[in-house]
């Protein structure tokens, strides 16, 4: 609509929003029921965050191009609506363009109906904001969910499996391929259920000891400085 | 008075969520449209592409639809699921059979194996559509993870014999799996099974009149 209200926030903090401060993966744990089941690959983790990805991008759009006709008591089915005929043409397209794909990830992508940061951010930001503003948070939500589900793939595959891009054919066309074979066979563990949790928990570990690093380090600069007075 | 505040709104509510179904469902219509002729396509060259290894290099004449034969159960073949068999001509004869059905005593449920056996009893080749067996120990039945399933290519009752349609372990002619001896024990198990089957009811399968409405899922 119009350019000035998404030039009043800067971008690169909505984009760094997104993808690390508040990452609806890694920080609101949205979707995990997804997000844990379908990592056992970095092509299925693709596959699924780019779907997802579309999903959320388009959903903002219509709430927020919608939000003026959206009456609080009826937003709930309206946002069921808008995203849930969404999801089924995603699914359609799925299976016309990567058949391949769309076997792999089977019932994972109807199931985007069902992930909480969809609706988390039709409700939040879409519907209290412009068209634009909404299209760039879905990008960047929708970004920050899908490298983290292609970090947990690959991350699984490669320890469980021991290798990595294997059959990325399926989204990109080709020969299927078994990819990069760095080691024969891998630790079992990481592409069952509890190998799900614990890379999931890696990750958000990992994730609070770089903002903890950073923040000591933030802290120390200043105090070194001497004019902000610490409190706590 | 608030009654006559509600009401409009109500009804503008309604009309609003009327509306944005009526839009919902023409999208959804069309991409279902656009994307109908496309899946199709896609299912049918996944048949094609999923049996042509069990086909052992037979040219078939008919779309493999039409040959299609569906066995709701009781059907006497393993499994528990309905079974279907692709019957296979070449110049107008019998030639192969192809069995879609499913192992029961899998460590994980079910595994639905495709069978091609050719019109003299043996084996083309098989392998495995459907499994919950466990990653990277029963998995192996997978072709495209080990070849353990090759193992089956051209044999029958009389090669290596009755009595040897057993893994090695139980003192049979075919490799186990290591870490995994449940799960070829079962595959095994539905092999023999159908390929009895066969025997006593090949005339049969070739004489029954296709299923009309052919929708393999």
């Amino acid at each position: 609509m119009n350019s000035r209200s998404i030039s009043s926030s800067p971008p690169p903090n909505r984009l760094r929003a997104g993808l690390w401060d508040e990452n609806p993966g890694l920080v609101q744990l949205l979707g995990l029921c997804p997000l844990l089941a379908v990592t056992t690959s970095l092509v299925n983790g693709l596959g699924l965050g780019l779907a997802t990805l579309v999903v959320l991008t388009c959903s903002n759009m219509l709430v927020s191009a919608t939000r003026h006709f959206i009456r609080s008591e009826i937003r709930i089915p309206m946002y069921v609506l808008i995203i849930a005929s969404l999801v089924t043409c995603i699914e359609l397209l799925m299976y016309a363009w990567f058949p391949d794909l769309g076997r792999s990830l089977g019932i994972f992508i109807p199931l985007i109906v069902t992930n909480c940061a969809i609706v988390a951010r039709a409700e939040v930001f879409a519907s209290k904001n412009t068209v634009r503003a909404s299209i760039v948070d879905g990008l960047t939500m929708g970004a920050g969910f899908a490298l983290l589900l292609c970090a947990l793939g690959a991350f699984r595959e490669l320890i469980g499996y021991g290798t990595i891009f294997s059959r990325l054919d399926m989204l990109f066309g080709g020969e299927p391929s078994g990819g990069l074979v760095l080691v024969d066979g891998g630790f079992l563990l990481a592409i069952l259920p509890p190998g799900a949790f614990m890379s999931l928990a890696l990750a958000v570990a990992a994730k609070n000891a770089l903002d903890r690093r950073r923040q000591l380090a933030q802290k120390n600069k200043p105090a070194r400085a001497g004019p902000k007075p610490a409190r706590s | 008075m608030t009654e006559s505040a509600q009401k409009p709104s109500l009804w503008r509510g309604g009309a609003i969520l009327g509306i944005l179904a009526a839009v919902s469902t023409a999208l959804v219509a069309n991409t279902y449209h656009y994307a109908r002729p496309l899946i199709k396509a896609n299912e049918q060259a996944y048949l094609e592409q999923s049996l042509r290894p069990v086909l052992g290099g037979i040219k078939y004449e008919d779309e493999l639809t039409k040959s299609l034969l569906d066995l709701p159960v009781p059907h006497g073949l393993p499994g528990s699921e309905p079974a279907q068999i692709y019957r296979i001509y070449a110049d107008g004869n019998p030639a192969a059979a192809l069995f879609i059905v499913s192992a029961r005593d899998g460590f994980a449920g079910p595994i639905r194996l495709l069978i091609g056996v050719r019109i003299d009893g043996t084996i083309t080749s098989v392998r495995v559509l459907k499994h919950k067996e466990t990653p990277g120990l029963g998995d192996m039945i997978e072709s495209a993870r080990s070849d353990w399933l090759l193992q089956f290519d051209a044999t029958s009752l009389s090669s290596p014999g009755r009595e040897s349609w057993r893994i090695k372990r139980d003192g049979g002619e075919f490799d186990q799996l290591t870490g995994a001896s449940i799960t070829p024990r079962a595959i095994i198990k539905a092999i023999k099974e159908t390929l009895l089957y066969f025997e006593s009811n090949s005339s049969s399968i070739f004489s029954t009149r296709a299923s009309d409405q052919g929708d393999p899922s």
